[in-house]
């Protein structure tokens, strides 16, 4: 069992999310052409070593999380909130806590 | 063997006599005995019978790796097979029972087996099993007609099959350090965690910690003492009865704590069992080492055991193994042992393989009358049912040679010893090749896992107390607590070194050597295996079964790697190494569910409308997780009879039905529009205040995922609904979309399900009904109303509810929800009034004919492979704008002309049934996977014949006037059918209209 530190919730199973996929992956405008649809849906690197990924806390705060994992340790080196105004607000409120 | 127990000695209350019954008889034994000493106290030898062969088998150690004394405890519902006596605490009224033999295990009529063993070598099922294909057809024909006849033959204890009355539970723990195993090295490691402030927790299998001090004289019990108030005193938590039997990613390691196994009967008040998962900041494995046999003839024969097993039965619980014994060894820690015995009163006679022995170890036995042979090593076991001799060999320039015969009752091998490095195993690491200590120990690793004592190759005490107390020092450094570190020791710490002994044989003399015994794997066996080229070490586990027994490998693997490295002219390490996976000892599946049995299997969802449907009649049924109203009998009604009154009611007057389970999602904020007319097919962009809409959304990669209504109330306020199978799918999809992809979009979403409790008013009367059951009539008329519309309204006394005319059967019907808590008085209102018209509750079986009749999808036919045209709503893809999985619904395969398409079908003989699943084959060609297959079939009340829904390739109109045949070949029923459009009933949808 991995366990995933939840910027929201703190370190928790991972049987409390769902995998979501390659974080990676940039999805095409939706008009764009069938080529640039197919491969951001079914093209995937296999790879050994770290990897972006997203994961949502489904039992937890419902937050889409993107977790950087080494796929041949599971040591996961960091954990951010998928949403880029919710991984400021986070890092807002941690260096806010810092100054005090 | 003439064992019997001494007078005094050991760690057994004599004041406290236990009585226990073996195969029906009762015999005594004390507190502090296991099942395995108390049979040894009473002179039992043969305990069971092996697996294939059927040889006599008694005890072959004192701990976790037995192989030879697996029994069968309790009876009935109660009886668990295949456990290890020596592990089994003894209490009050145990029962226990001789395995795999009949009558009994001192004549066992199977044991003619072993007079054909050569035909049951390695490879033997498969090699003669995949055979004879002309008396059998084809390939495992013959194996499944002798399987039945070999099972009964082969094999270990039965289970029983009856339920498990015990109860079992799940627990949770976290600490800093989590340490395995309560010997000196365990003890000391927790101590010193524990004083640094850490949270330790500590674990032991055992009933009594101390490790292998507890196989020393009374003497060592001072200082396993000492040992143990320090770390009680520095508050390590300790869980004696538990093993860690896995270790997991991220500190997590799994726990089996034998709560109940060692008291009488069934506890009211405990489980037999808990299974805990232990979240730890860093794992010390302080888990000892097991002793390795050596492979030579019969040396499986009841009367040979490990040398560290004659101690334990010696000095932990009081009993004289044997009178005569024959100590064999190879290295130094059998010779304190030896001494002891001969103490305690036995002769005692040792053999040592090596060359030559320190002057240390034979200062040991001055004094005594112990006799030593060095270079001599044990060949073969005389005796049939138990030892009565020992053929011993020396070593010549040549290799061993027959030595000379010695009589004895008892033989204790010491082969080495084995660090148990099982845990480590589980988290990836593989064992090296210590080729000094010749053994596996740990790999180098990370900063979260340590090994202290035996288990890292360390094999004196005061070093393994220094080693635990050097590992808990540095894991208490690394969580930032300052300590003192003593530097740890290094493998090893005997006085002589260790000769490699492995097997003993003479050429030309044919000996049965068992390398697992537990499986019966002989040393001829791994030979075979490498003349057939199953060289590789899973090859050779997978042929001859090595090390695949309970033990897992703990007593085997390292001979049969030696022995395949001698044939292929290796070194071990180059041949490989042996992965362990947990369990680390067997492990009850009655420990692993818990709780969630039966009806706490997994959870249940009930809608607050449950009771009241129950009240009224219903006969419920599984959706998901949810229970709904299946259908409502009335009288003596069956369940067809039931539901096709129901859908026939409904389409005559008016029928209510709890739709609760039904997913709802509140979608809000100002681009709440915009992302309905992203996700959805067809256009929402224009969907007016007040009105709802039917839509579908597909997934990227174009295939539908759900279909469901979604209603406006406010320029930014919509309410979807979703199918019950795949409400939380949903969810999750809107909330990925919105916040990894469109993260510019202002919108907000919320499950609303639990909020809203919710029924469907169906029937030509359903206005007439619910308008009876509103504060304010009008609201509902037909120009306030029409279809589709939704409405923000009150139902009498005031209760706030939501109504949309929409309809899933097909009649004028509309859906009204109200907070949850408002579910049991709007059944009251509608009903009140739906029962003056004549009208009728409805379930789950009615709500499908209904459907099907107008050939309205469900999960059944959107499983994940269906697109949107294929469900023949292709016309709600709209051509004029963007959605999720416009694209790829145009891949050539997506929109092949002969895709099964959704269609109707009936009977040709209206008379007839058939059933959902089949598959639909054309008339002359009922064969392979047919040309589709049936999604959901009903008794039409409104047709009066049954019908059914399913796909078949090209579409009804490929299929006018053309015969298909239902195929069922497991029910050997084929029906022709004829294939229509799967809008079977009212296709212009007059009625809802109205
Ligand atoms: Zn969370």
């Amino acid at each position: 069992m991995l366990r995933i530190a939840c910027p929201f919730c703190g370190l928790r199973d991972h049987s409390e999310f769902a995998y979501g996929g390659d974080a990676t992956v940039v999805y095409p405008a939706l008009d764009a052409g069938e080529d640039a649809w197919h491969d951001a849906v079914f093209m995937r690197e296999n790879v050994r070593g770290v990897q972006l990924e997203t994961w949502h806390h489904v039992n937890g705060c419902r937050m889409w999380l993107i977790v950087e994992r080494d796929t041949l340790t599971h040591e996961i080196v960091s954990v951010r909130p998928a949403h880029p105004e919710w991984a400021n607000a986070i890092t807002t409120e941690t260096s806010l806590k810092g100054d005090t | 063997m003439k064992s019997r127990r001494l007078e005094q000695g050991g760690r057994i209350d004599r004041t406290k006599p236990i009585g226990f019954a073996w195969d029906g008889k009762s015999l005594n034994g004390y507190q502090g005995d296991t099942l395995a000493s108390a049979l040894m106290a009473s002179g039992q030898q043969i305990l069971g019978r092996s697996f294939k062969y059927h040889r006599p088998r008694g005890i072959m150690s004192a701990g976790v790796e037995e192989s030879g004394a697996l029994v069968t405890i309790g009876k009935d519902s109660g009886a668990e097979p295949n456990i290890k006596a020596t592990t089994q605490e003894l209490f009050e009224g145990l029962e226990g029972f001789g395995q795999n033999a009949w009558p009994s295990v001192r004549y066992d009529l199977g044991a003619f087996n072993s007079l054909f063993s050569r035909f049951f070598a390695a490879g033997f099922y498969y090699k003669t099993f995949m055979g004879p294909k002309a008396l059998f057809g084809r390939g495992t024909g013959f194996w499944m007609f002798c399987e039945r006849l070999i099972r009964q033959a082969a094999g270990m204890g039965k289970a029983s099959r009856e339920p498990d009355p015990d109860c079992y539970d799940h627990a949770h723990a976290h600490c800093d350090v989590l340490v395995v195993g309560g010997g000196p090295a365990g003890l000391s490691a927790a101590t010193t965690a524990a004083r640094a402030g850490l949270d330790v927790l500590l674990v032991e299998q055992d009933f009594e910690l101390g490790g292998d001090l507890l196989n020393q004289p009374e003497s060592a019990n001072r200082q396993r003492k000492k040992l143990i108030a320090d770390a009680q005193g520095q508050g390590v938590r300790v869980m004696t009865r538990t093993t860690a039997f896995g270790l997991y990613d991220h500190g997590v390691a799994g726990l089996v704590e034998r709560v109940g196994d060692h008291l009488p009967g069934i506890s009211q008040n405990l489980p037999r069992q808990r299974f805990w998962i232990v979240r730890s900041s860093h794992i010390i494995l302080a888990t000892g080492a097991i002793e390795r046999q050596i492979a030579f003839g019969n040396n499986d024969r009841p009367g040979v055991m490990t040398a560290s097993a004659g101690r334990s039965y010696l000095n932990r619980f009081g009993i004289l193994p044997g009178e005569r014994i024959v100590i064999a060894t190879n290295n130094d820690s059998a010779y304190q042992t030896a001494t002891e015995l001969e103490d305690a009163g036995a002769v005692v006679s040792l053999i040592d393989a090596r060359e030559n022995v320190d002057s240390e170890l034979i200062g040991l036995l001055g004094g005594s009358n112990i006799s030593l042979r060095i270079r001599a090593a044990p060949l073969s076991v005389k005796g049939m049912r138990c030892i009565k001799a020992l053929e011993y060999t020396t070593a010549t320039s040549q290799g061993w040679e027959h030595g000379g015969v010695e009589d004895c009752d008892l033989l204790l091998v010491s082969g080495g010893w084995s660090p148990v490095v099982n845990l480590l195993s589980h988290l990836g690491y593989k064992p090296v090749w210590n080729r000094e200590q010749a053994c596996f120990v740990a790999p180098e690793t990370d900063s979260t896992v340590f090994m202290a004592g035996s288990s890292a190759a360390i094999w004196n005490h005061e070093d393994c107390l220094i080693s635990g107390q050097s590992v808990g020092a540095g894991v208490s450094k690394l969580l930032g607590c300052s300590v003192r570190q003593k530097k740890a020791p290094k493998a090893g710490g005997w006085v002589g070194p260790i000769k490699p002994v492995y097997e003993v044989a003479v050429k030309g003399r044919q000996l049965k050597s068992l390398v697992d015994p537990q499986h019966d794997v002989t040393t001829d066996d791994i030979r075979l295996a490498h003349r057939e080229g199953f060289v590789s070490v899973e090859h050779l586990k997978r042929y001859t079964t090595l090390g695949m027994a309970t033990d897992g490998g703990k007593v085997g693997n390292v001979i049969g790697l030696a022995l395949m490295a001698e044939a292929l002219g290796k070194d071990i390490p180059d041949v490989g190494t042996t992965t362990f996976r947990p369990p680390y000892t067997p492990v009850s599946i009655g420990a692993l569910r818990g709780r969630n049995v039966g009806e706490h299997f997994r959870p249940l969802r009930r809608t607050p409308m449950h009771d009241w449907n129950l009240e009224h009649g219903a006969t419920m049924t599984m959706a998901g997780l949810w229970h709904r109203p299946w259908y409502f009998a009335q009288q003596d009604e069956g369940i067809e009879q039931a539901y096709i009154r129901e859908a026939a009611t409904v389409r005559e007057t008016v029928g209510l039905c709890d739709v609760t389970s039904l997913g709802k999602i509140a979608i809000q904020g100002p681009d709440a529009t915009e992302f309905l007319n992203r996700v959805y097919t067809n256009p929402f962009a224009k969907l007016p205040i007040g009105k709802a809409r039917y839509g579908i959304m597909l997934r990227d990669d174009g295939i539908v995922m759900d279909d469901g209504t979604t209603w406006r109330f406010s320029e930014t306020e919509y309410f979807m609904t979703t199918t019950t199978a795949h409400a939380a799918k949903v969810m999750a999809w809107l909330e990925e979309l919105l916040q990894t992809r469109w993260q510019d979009l202002k919108v907000h979403v919320a499950s609303v399900s639990e909020q809203w409790a919710g029924c469907a008013v169906a029937g030509p009367k359903s206005r007439e009904v619910l308008m009876a059951s509103l504060d304010n009539e009008d609201v509902l008329s037909n120009e306030n109303l029409p279809f589709m519309g939704v409405v923000e309204t009150q139902m009498v006394g005031g209760i706030p509810c939501r109504i949309a005319r929409i309809s899933f059967s097909g009649e004028l019907a509309y859906e009204v929800y109200v907070p949850s808590d408002y579910g049991v008085s709007m059944m009251g209102l509608l009903w009140g009034q739906a029962k003056i018209v004549g009208g009728c509750l409805y379930g789950l079986e009615a709500l499908g004919a209904l459907r099907i009749e107008k050939g309205h999808v469900t999960g059944a036919e959107l499983d994940g492979r269906v697109t949107i045209e294929d469900a023949g709503l292709g016309k709600m893809a709209s051509p004029n704008k963007s959605y999720i999985g416009k694209s790829l619904k145009n891949r050539p395969e997506l929109v092949r002309e002969d895709r099964p398409r959704l269609v109707g079908i009936k009977p040709k003989d209206r008379s007839k049934t058939f059933h959902a699943g089949a598959i639909l084959c054309k008339q002359d060609q009922v064969s392979g996977m047919g040309e589709g297959w049936v999604t959901a079939v009903t008794h039409s009340p409104a047709l009066g014949h049954w019908i059914g829904l399913g796909f078949i390739a090209g579409g009804h109109e490929a299929w006018k006037d053309t015969t298909a045949i239902v195929a069922d070949p497991l029910r050997k029923e084929d029906v022709a059918v004829e294939i229509v459009s799967p809008h079977m009933f009212d296709p212009t949808g007059e009625r809802m209209h109205v």
